[in-house]
């Protein structure tokens, strides 16, 4: 049974319809990008899938004994968040939250302290978050939602905003979690380097398409996405 | 210094110092997420919803106004909060039409039915508060210590999923956590704040007590808990001095805190700047 299965979802707000008729499915250990252009409905389908909005219609069926706060979430970030006073180490315990009673656990304590090891973000732990930079602020959402789950990772455009560099070491990052077991399904803007390690592709948009990576490349629309904008770094 | 200690003899002096103690402190506790969620508007809304209800109550001539404002303003908290929800755009509006229109009917209210005398002197206090907060009854005060007891209770104990909702209310409500019912949870104790604060500061001043001194922390401090702390102790500070301040000197108790609250904020931002500057 897959991880996640989509069945003839169709998404929007309000019953106005954004996607239509959307199928796929995430086995467990699958890293799936999502791609598409500005505005199509990426967002949109992540929210979806935790049901943070209803689906218009069709299922969203979770296998494998996924309990829907399993699920660990990285927003696209907004802008209370970067003024907020909190420290590091008071942002990646709120990852424990779903799971936890009121107050944290001796337990919650040392899963937030092993994924700030994780994330190397450790030495950073009393800092004030709005102060550190692009890179370091996205390893202390991440290290949240690790601590939410051990078993999924939705990322909603976990580079934007950062620079080449910095990009790269959190793609690394990603694929190593990825390695380590941990299902990924992220929302990416540059195709090269986000298509550079990841199995499944759900590209959505005016034509739909969802596959390997393999299928994708060989594909007329994934030969069309890639083609005008490929070599451009945004 | 002697006349403070001879005022201090009465008791009813020493409930008004309580009073204010608790007020400062549950009033401070929110102003960050206040701030950062962008509720300060409601907060507004709500303290002008306050004035229409107390003046309502005292026309009504209510033995006790606290009976009608609470319920009131707690309901006006829920329903603005539901609306700002459902239809994003037009939630401004909304809050600035229920809060105008409530100054604007308890004016006329107190105007056309009121038996006192000294109107303009009923208006100026109920929105700027008392002029001295030694008219206290004693049943206030036990009101007063009870509801910003509850509040402070609710606050410790939701601390962590207020943080959490506060900080990112999508992540909470992925992580199915009921964030729609902390929020409403959060506008139910801003709407007993408000109330409170009123005894105070009056319904003009509310939103004074409640910012300034969450802004005067975040100056300082980095982390939501220490924000917290440093916030309730400028606020705690802020109100004894302004108290006693306006014993010895004969202002009135709600406008000098609100001063000694501004001048705080001024001190916190320069030292803000100093510390950031070496840091
Ligand atoms: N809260 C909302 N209410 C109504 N429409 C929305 C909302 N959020 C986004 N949209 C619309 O839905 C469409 C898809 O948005 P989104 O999923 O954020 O796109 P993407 O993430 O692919 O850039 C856009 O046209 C956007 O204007
Ligand atoms: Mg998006």
């Amino acid at each position: 049974m897959a991880l996640i299965e989509a069945k003839h979802l169709s998404l929007g707000y309000d019953r106005q319809s954004i996607v239509e008729d959307l199928s796929f499915r995430v086995e467990a250990g699958d890293y799936l990008c999502i791609v598409g252009e500005n505005g199509s409905g990426k967002t949109t389908l992540m929210k979806t899938l935790l049901r943070l909005i209803e689906p218009l219609r069709g299922s969203i069926v979770l296998g494998d004994g996924l309990r829907r706060n399993e699920i660990g979430y990285l927003p696209q970030q907004t802008v209370v968040q970067r003024d907020f006073p909190a420290s590091v180490r008071e942002i990646v315990i709120s990852g424990c939250q779903g799971r936890s009673r009121l107050f944290y656990t001796a337990k919650d304590k040392a899963l937030a302290e092993e994924n700030m090891r994780r994330m190397g973000i450790l030495d950073l732990k009393n800092r004030c978050y709005r102060e550190l930079s692009g890179g370091q602020q996205q390893r202390v959402l991440l290290a949240r939602a690790l601590c939410a789950t051990r078993k999924v990772l939705l990322l909603d455009e976990p580079v934007a905003g950062l620079d080449p560099v910095v990009t790269a070491e959190m793609y690394d990052l990603i694929a190593e979690l990825n390695r380590e077991g941990v299902t990924i399904i992220m929302i990416s803007h540059d195709l090269d380097e986000a298509i550079a390690c990841c199995t499944h592709i759900l590209h959505i948009g005016k034509s739909a398409f969802f596959g390997t990576k393999e299928q994708y490349l060989n594909s007329d629309i994934g030969r069309r996405f890639l083609a005008p904008e490929g070599g451009a770094t945004a | 210094m002697t006349t403070l200690i001879e005022y201090m003899q009465y008791p009813f002096v020493r409930y008004a110092l309580v009073v204010g103690v608790l007020i400062a402190l549950c009033s401070s506790l929110l102003g960050v997420t206040l701030v950062l969620k962008r509720f300060s508007f409601i907060g507004d809304g709500l303290s002008h919803v306050a004035f229409g209800a107390m003046a309502l109550a005292s026309v009504l001539d209510l033995t006790d106004n606290l009976i009608l404002v609470l319920p009131v303003t707690v309901l006006c908290a829920v329903l603005l909060l539901r609306g700002g929800q459902r239809v994003r755009i037009k939630g401004d509006a909304a809050i600035a039409m229920i809060s105008v229109g409530a100054l604007a009917f308890g004016y006329l209210l107190m105007n056309v039915f009121s038996k006192s005398s000294n109107l303009s002197g009923d208006v100026c206090s109920t929105l700027f508060g008392s002029t001295s907060i030694l008219t206290l009854k004693a049943k206030d005060v036990y009101l007063c210590i009870a509801l910003s007891v509850a509040v402070m209770l609710i606050f410790v104990l939701f601390y962590n999923r207020i943080f959490a909702v506060t900080f990112d209310e999508a992540f909470s409500r992925s992580a199915g956590v009921n964030a729609e019912g902390y929020n409403l949870l959060i506008a139910v104790i801003i709407a007993c704040v408000i109330v409170l604060a009123m005894q105070l500061v009056g319904s003009l001043l509310i939103s004074a007590l409640v910012i300034f001194p969450a802004m005067s922390a975040m100056r300082l401090f980095k982390s939501f808990r220490s924000v917290t702390v440093c916030a309730a102790v400028v606020s705690v500070a802020c109100a004894l001095i302004g108290m006693v301040a306006s014993i010895l000197a004969g202002t009135p108790v709600g406008s000098t805190i609100v001063a000694v609250d501004v001048l705080a904020f001024a001190l916190c931002a320069l030292g803000g700047r100093i510390s950031g500057r070496t840091a």
